[in-house]
């Protein structure tokens, strides 16, 4: 078999090679593997869902096994989502498989972009990467938000509703961008097999694309590496890619999938038969979309209502919130490597990463978007927030108004003392105890625990 | 070696549970028990090659050395050189022929995509509100403004267009004297009966509540409060605009009808609404 091959690719030369490649022992390299496999899940699953949906919008009447619906009007997409959540075997199973990976999707996307971010492993030489970390992060988010949308339910149809209306507030172009992608005004028959298009095929081929990319790249300049004994600049030191590196990753990728399947078959996601089918008169109470799109929701429940209009042009008060500001902070992200070597004027190669506390301006920069974003996605749950405390909205929305302003700043300052304070003291903040312990008395006070 | 028996124990109960799979398949579904089998089926494998991969190849750590990556000015040069053949960048007038070429050409092919969707028109300005046209319910039954008792509210359609996106309009009767009409809307609201379009002006979602005892009409996606008495004014969130009054009447019969319809474009804003086509 390896002669077979060898004699026609030259097999032998570099299928060695690769197999010598050495990756280092770390668990924070996971992450990004952690996102990879939850995309295998993705795609498995998701061809099974996409032979049995119907991305068609023909009103029919419904006259399946789930009592409550029976006899009412709906798409014919929203029926063959109750036909494969209720009627198909292991239907539901691989529906909620599917929803459960694209919510860790994303958030191992996130979590393995902070990793890189905190260790300044987009340094040189690895902008290139970052750039195609960034797209494939967005393009994360895409996939998500139309394929929350397929199946036209309530829910689903008040988020594209926003979409719609975000599409429609920008200034000069919207209506007429917005009736191309919508194909006219919301709500639209033909949304549903464009939503389609875009997430079974357009998207993932851009995905699958991209994380090629994203591979090949790092297979081209191998690892970065902490610091340590016998590491250097120059070097990469780890386990081999075989047999050890395998193992793991094999093993990973079916503990991933465990995990993903548990979830799936345990804990109920999206149950859109509880929504009703989408009507456009009709709205579904507190409204919770999938939390990669909280950011985007909060950030349209805290901006003011301010709407300006300057020689018959208004500025709607959705688009600050729903295009600027999404705008600015993807471009930021997508440039900080440059951002960052035009403020430290470093312009060498780094393959040792950084500890967070190495670079303290960089970790409070860090924080504070960290914050900023987190504050925004708790501000897209306000209502349940209010409900859930027995608060009015009101004072919820002005309390967060306000912390969005202060917390980033406050937080990124904290972060750049702790930061400062752990270089001087040199161990690991969670290996080792250092300073004093204070203890809460009963009387209120503190005392020192030696 | 107790690592290697673990391992094997993993092996065995995912080949149970994979098994077990096959029988609920045929047997009779049950999601959490698909769950939970496919679960360990999927664990048992897993988990055993970690451990197997962990203890049983305890492999060395190895080195490796960065090559540069860049591969040299001088390397630079003579590819720069190759590039830059005399035949192809001498030919400036070629060059931009070429270019432009490419240009249109891309644009005659994007061109296409407008039949994706209609111009705007004046699609987004007007709904089916008519003059003179009746308000019915979802039943698509007309209404008389004794039919809704005082803090009732109703969605009300043009009549032949129940569950018309655009001409969605909330219907609500308030006990007139309350009322404060805006200039020059005094006589829009029969007997205390005042319709707002249902639309909301800040992103577009049906307004889903109405606050009695405040008079406030409420939007569940981002809580932005509109004034019932005072022309649907936004008093909080992030809508700017009130929500469009359809200026009512009562037609011979005693039923509730629309004088026209909306004069300003209803929903979401956009950036010439002020001024139109
Ligand atoms: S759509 Fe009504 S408040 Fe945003």
């Amino acid at each position: 078999m390896l002669k077979w091959l060898d004699e026609r690719l030259g097999a032998g030369h570099w299928a060695r090679k690769g197999l010598k490649k050495v990756f280092p022992d770390h668990w924070a390299f996971l992450l990004g593997e952690v996102a990879l496999f939850c995309f295998v899940v993705l795609v498995a699953t998701g061809v099974y869902l996409t032979l049995f949906f119907r991305p068609d919008a023909t009103p029919v009447i419904y006259d399946g096994p789930y009592r409550a619906l029976r006899g009412q009007e709906m798409s014919a997409a929203y029926e063959s989502v109750l036909r494969l959540s209720f009627e198909v075997r292991a239907g539901l199973l691989m529906r909620q498989i599917h929803h459960w990976a694209a919510l860790i999707f994303v958030a191992s996307i996130v979590v393995h972009a902070m990793r890189v971010f905190f260790t300044g492993a987009f340094r040189k030489p690895r902008e290139i990467n970052w750039l195609v970390g960034v797209s494939l992060l967005i393009f994360a988010i895409g996939m998500g938000f139309t394929g929350y949308s397929l199946p036209d339910d309530l829910l689903s149809g008040t988020g594209l509703r926003i979409a719609y209306s975000v599409m429609l507030s920008i200034p000069f172009i919207g209506p007429y961008i917005t009736f191309l992608v919508f194909g006219g005004e919301f709500p639209t028959e033909g949304i549903i097999s464009r939503l389609f298009v875009m997430h079974v095929m357009l998207l993932p081929a851009l995905v699958i694309g991209l994380i090629t990319v994203h591979l090949g790249i790092l297979w081209r300049q191998k690892h970065a590496q902490f610091r340590g004994p016998g590491r250097t600049e120059g070097n990469v030191v780890g386990k081999a890619f075989w047999p050890s590196q395998v193992f793991k990753s094999t093993g990973l990728m079916l503990l991933v999938a465990a995990v993903l399947a548990a979830l799936g078959g345990l804990v109920q996601i999206n149950g859109v038969w509880a929504y009703g089918p989408f009507d456009p008169t009709a709205v579904s109470g507190p409204a919770q979309p999938d939390w990669y799109v909280g950011w985007l929701e909060g950030g349209l429940r805290l901006f003011p209502a301010w709407e300006w209009t300057l020689f018959g042009v208004t500025i709607p008060s959705a688009f600050v919130p729903g295009v600027v500001i999404p705008g600015l902070v993807f471009t930021i992200l997508a440039l900080w490597p440059f951002i960052e070597q035009r403020i430290t004027k470093d312009y060498e190669v780094h393959n040792l990463l950084d500890r967070p506390r190495d670079v303290p301006w960089r970790t409070a920069v860090g924080t504070a978007g960290f914050l900023y974003m987190g504050l925004l996605t708790i501000a897209g749950g306000n209502d349940v927030l209010a409900l859930t405390f027995n608060i009015p909205v009101e004072g919820i929305t002005w309390f967060l108004r306000v912390a969005l302003l202060v917390v980033p700043v406050v937080g990124g300052m904290i972060a750049y003392r702790v930061c400062k304070e752990l270089q001087v003291g040199g161990d690991h903040p969670l290996r080792r105890r250092r300073g004093t312990v204070l203890r809460r008395t009963t009387s209120g006070g503190f005392e020192e625990v030696h | 070696m107790k690592a290697g028996r673990l391992a094997a124990i993993s092996f065995v109960l995912s080949m149970v549970a994979s098994l077990a799979l096959v029988a609920v398949y045929f047997v009779g579904e049950s999601t959490p028990l698909e769950g939970t089998l496919l679960a360990l089926a999927l664990g048992g494998l897993g988990l055993g090659i970690v451990v197997w991969a962990k203890s049983l190849m305890s492999a060395p750590e190895v080195t490796e050395e960065h090559e540069a990556l860049s591969s040299g000015p001088e390397a630079r040069d003579r590819t720069k050189a190759m590039v830059q053949d005399d035949e192809v960048t001498r030919r400036t007038l070629l060059v931009r022929l070429v270019a432009g070429a490419g240009t249109t050409l891309a644009a005659a092919l994007a061109i296409p995509a407008l039949s994706l969707g209609p111009r705007p028109g004046q699609t987004l300005f007007g709904t089916k509100w008519t003059s003179g046209a009746r308000l019915v319910d979802r039943n698509n039954d007309p209404i008389r403004p004794e039919d809704l008792p005082i803090e009732g509210v109703v969605t009300v359609f043009p009549e032949g267009f129940v569950g018309s996106s655009d001409s969605q309009t909330v219907l609500v009767r308030v006990a007139p004297d309350l009322l404060e009409p805006v200039e020059g809307r005094q006589d829009w609201s029969p007997q205390g009966c005042i319709g707002y379009s249902k639309i909301c002006t800040h992103a577009g979602c049906p307004i889903g509540l109405y606050r009695a005892e405040a008079h406030q009409l409420l939007c569940p996606c981002h809580q932005s409060t509109f004034d019932v008495l005072q022309g649907a004014e936004p008093v909080f969130g992030p809508a700017a605009r009130p929500l469009p009054q359809l200026p009512l009447d009562l037609d011979d019969d005693g039923y509730l009808v629309a004088r026209s319809d909306y004069l300003e474009p209803v929903g979401p804003s956009f950036w010439n609404m002020t001024g139109g086509e």
